[in-house]
């Protein structure tokens, strides 16, 4: 069943620097929420706060109808919310393979002492879905950058989230990989409501329904991609005032 | 290593043992008897530090609980076989369930610390409570063990009971090592927080897995009794705890059968260096930890056995 | 309640004296621990060499010289150790809390036997110096004369302490490095030089404290073991790195190793685990934890 997310005066301090300063975020159900920003502009603790790895200030925190507000990461995680973190946090001394197995057994299996030969099919379906297909007993030691990020997209999935949280998943990718990651989002289950931080721009304009622009910790603009791109107060806050020039300029075909 | 190779060499290593007192003077089978049962306070220690990644100081306290409860059931109640080995085996449980939710609400080296301190802390306990441990000067004259209304008494009856009684207690962590929940515990020790993301309350898993390894204490502690007979507090104190966490390390922190052989080879070092050390034992410990420390260039921790899927 | 304390202000005030004995030797621990992120197990070995030095140099016969060389030759034997332990970590900076842990519990296990090799097993007395050795009437109760000196000495340390960390350079740097030590190492003060620095410190305290307590443990083997649980049971509960936090920590300690053993005798030891388990279930940190870990 999709979900929503609604965060209302959503805030957060560290001493005296306000990072996310009385947000509100409205994100609908299955929908591709994007994030963007500055460096600085509390995107990454916002999704903390989201995920519970933070706690609010002040504000609540919604999913769905549940206030999820004080409960604990391992609650959240329970209720569907899983992400992926901007640095592939994996599990390096176990094979491709266990990191997705972890995630399945958690959703599909009973924890208990008997192995359960039942779920390595949903762990190579996961894998082939993911572009892992053949890597499964490579340990993540030996994966590429790249292959690190799918495979932590495919442990986030292996988890069968309502919710999906994504921290920059292109970081660190070069335009091919990127653009395989593109074609992976797309692929997400419509029932899976995604909102993900991103600074590529060409990648937050092809794949997101919304956009929310945070810049200090505060809203700056809620709104579809071409009212983002046409704003000039986005604008301003990328590039500082009195400039003229265009902020988002059309990509030559490559 | 082929797969005939790997699954052939617990076979052999499990006959060898198995055949041991038909080989070995009385002298080495009693002593092979001491290995197995510090082999399996070892590899109770080694699913805690290896494999879930809880460094523990304190694991002789539940290998001293385990001892003191045998010994005293025999003395006491009764020697029948297996009641004094379960008696120990609860003992060691109760006395971890007990201690192990303060530990493991620890990080890190707070809970290295913790550990340090319930060990003592039981240590004194086991000191001072005279009527149950015989104080300072031990709990002896432990009867023997009888099977069937007959005590085992000869060398050889004597080791195959404790080997019987260590397959057992060697089968549950293997057991444990193997199973999905096992394999939530590499993934604890790898990324706790990832593991939290997931959706697993890390902190029960933690507590669940500090009382097994505890309640496999307390067996060996058991085994100990009936095999010494006798059990003073020196036996189960920090020297104890300190030698077993050695083994483990050496045979690899994640593998059970390498703390197994570790603890062999610290019980033989001992027991050949024992008479010339004259008491100062933990001199040499000393050195052996500074070394191993400063020899193993990806740390006491980093080494695990890697499990093909 | 009045009747019952005063019989029991003598335990009271003996809880206070062990409190500031631990507090001169936990200070050390702490900051080590909480700048350096370096657990120091073989503190408790140079608390005994510390008092194997009062013994060695005053004996059961000392003199105030005799005192005043042994806490002179105590500090600097604690001063060397300490730059030895930094040192021997050195190399182990990047590596596990286990690995350094295990490094210090090896040198610990090695000096507590070469002093058990040097000065034999038996227990060995050290009295106080001549004018400490009497009592003093407080209340209608006859009190040690030398454990009232050990509270006004560990009131005026922490009060010197205080001073230090708060009014001078040298506070300032160890507080910052205790919330946040690379911070301190980017804006150019080497932390190398620090850590050499907290070490030596540390340890010369525990040394001294060993002096201190000749009259109260006196010397034999596994005093060690006993004062550096103590000790650690002190950092866990006043939170790393915080000043404010041994002592409060050590007090309550010095009240639990004295008045908890008079009042419930050998079950004080179940005390000594319940303390370090109600504040580890409120505040996991620590009472005071000095860094936003």
């Amino acid at each position: 069943m999709t979900v929503s997310l609604t965060c209302t005066g959503l805030s957060r301090s560290f001493g005296a620097l306000k990072a996310v300063d009385d947000v509100d975020l409205a994100v609908a159900p299955g929908s591709r929420h994007a994030l963007i920003g500055p460096n600085g502009a509390g995107k990454t603790t916002l999704m903390h706060l989201i995920t519970g790895a933070l706690r609010a200030g002040a504000g609540s925190v919604r999913l769905g109808d549940e206030d999820i507000t004080t409960l604990s990461v391992v609650r959240r995680a329970r209720l569907g919310i899983s992400q992926t973190m901007q640095h592939a946090s994996l599990f390096p001394t176990m094979s491709t393979s266990d990191n997705v197995l972890l995630a399945v057994q958690r959703r599909h299996g009973r924890i208990g002492l008997w192995p359960q030969r039942a779920l390595r099919g949903r762990v190579e379906t996961l894998l082939d879905r993911t572009g892992l297909a053949g890597r499964g007993d490579v340990l993540v030691a030996s994966l590429s950058h790249g292959e690190r990020k799918q495979l932590e997209l495919a442990v986030a999935l292996a988890c069968e989230p309502r919710l999906l949280l994504l921290d920059e998943p292109a970081a660190g990718m070069s335009p091919a990989e990127s653009a395989r990651l593109a074609e992976l989002v797309e692929e997400l289950p419509a029932d899976v409501t995604v909102v993900f931080v991103e600074h590529d721009l060409d990648l937050v304009f092809r794949l997101a329904t919304t956009v929310t622009v945070l810049h200090l910790g505060r809203v700056l603009l809620t709104g579809s991609p071409e009212e983002v791109r046409a704003s000039e107060a986005v604008r301003e806050a990328y590039l500082g005032s009195g400039r003229d020039e265009p902020l988002f300029v059309e990509r030559a075909e490559a | 290593m082929t797969r005939v190779v790997r699954t052939g060499m617990p076979v052999v290593a499990w006959l060898a043992l198995a055949a041991a007192p038909v080989f070995l003077a009385p002298y080495a089978t009693t002593t092979l008897a001491r290995m197995l049962v510090f082999g399996l306070l070892a590899a109770s220690l080694a699913l805690l530090v290896g494999v879930t990644g809880l460094p523990s100081l304190g694991h002789a306290a539940y290998f001293g609980a385990g001892a003191y409860a045998a010994g005293w059931f025999a003395k006491n109640v009764s020697t029948t076989a297996p009641l004094s080995l379960l008696i120990a085996a609860a003992t060691g449980g109760v006395v971890a369930a007990a201690t192990g939710w303060v530990a493991v609400r620890a990080r890190g080296v707070f809970f290295l610390v913790l550990t340090l301190a319930i060990g003592e802390i039981v240590l004194q306990v086991a000191e001072v409570w005279e009527s149950m441990t015989g104080g300072s000067n031990g709990l002896y004259g432990i009867p023997a063990t009888t099977i069937g209304g007959e005590p085992v008494v000869h060398p050889a009856y004597l080791y195959w009971f404790v080997l019987a009684v260590f397959a057992v207690g060697f089968a549950v962590l293997w057991l444990v090592v193997r199973s999905p929940y096992g394999t939530a515990l590499r993934g604890i020790h790898d990324n706790e927080p990832r593991m939290r993301a997931i959706g697993y309350p890390t902190a029960l898993y933690k507590y669940t897995v500090f009382v097994i390894a505890g309640t496999v204490a307390g067996l060996a502690g058991g085994l100990f009794a009936v095999q010494q007979r006798l059990v003073t507090p020196a036996d189960v104190g920090f020297t104890t705890a300190a030698l077993a966490l050695l083994a483990v390390i050496i045979g690899g922190a994640g593998s059970l059968w390498g703390a197994c052989a570790g603890a062999g080879l610290v019980i033989l070092v001992r027991d050949s260096l024992g008479p010339t050390l004259d008491g100062h034992g933990p001199l040499v410990l000393g050195v052996v930890f500074v070394l191993v420390v400063y020899l193993m260039p990806r740390g006491v921790a980093g080494i695990r056995l890697r499990r093909a899927s | 309640m009045g009747a019952w304390f005063d019989a029991n202000l003598v335990s009271v005030l003996n809880g206070v004296a062990i409190g500031c004995l631990l507090f001169i030797l936990a200070i050390g621990l702490s900051l080590v621990f909480g700048m350096m992120d370096v657990l120091n197990l073989a503190h408790g070995a140079t608390f005994l060499v510390g008092a194997y030095t009062g013994w060695v140099v005053g004996g059961t016969d000392p003199t105030w010289a005799t005192f005043l060389l042994a806490l002179a030759v105590a500090l600097g034997i604690g001063l060397l150790v300490g730059a030895g332990m930094s040192l021997l970590t050195e190399p182990l900076r990047r590596r596990s809390h286990l690995d350094q842990a295990l490094l210090t519990l090896g040198v610990a296990l090695i000096v507590a036997e070469l002093l058990s090799i040097a000065f034999g097993n038996d227990v060995q007395a050290v009295d106080a110096p001549p004018g400490l050795d009497g009592t003093v009437t407080l209340l209608g109760s006859a009190y040690p004369t030398y454990r009232l000196v050990l509270i006004v000495v560990g009131a005026v340390f922490a009060v010197v302490l205080w001073a230090l960390m708060s009014r001078t350079m040298i506070g300032t740097v160890i507080r910052a490095t205790v919330a946040d030590r690379d911070m301190v190492s980017a804006i150019g003060i080497d932390n190398r030089k620090v850590k050499l620095a907290v070490f030596a410190a540390g340890s010369a305290l525990a040394a001294v404290a060993g002096v201190l307590g000749g009259p109260i443990y006196g010397a034999r083997p596994g005093l060690d073991s006993t004062v550096l649980i103590l000790a650690l049971v002190v950092v866990v509960i006043g939170g790393l790195g915080s000043v404010r936090g041994a002592l409060v920590g050590a007090l309550v300690i010095g009240q639990i190793e004295s008045l908890g053993r008079a009042v419930l005798a050998d079950a004080a030891s179940f005390l000594l685990f319940g303390a370090l388990a109600v504040v580890l279930v409120l505040r996991p940190q620590g009472l005071f934890a000095g860094a936003a870990r």
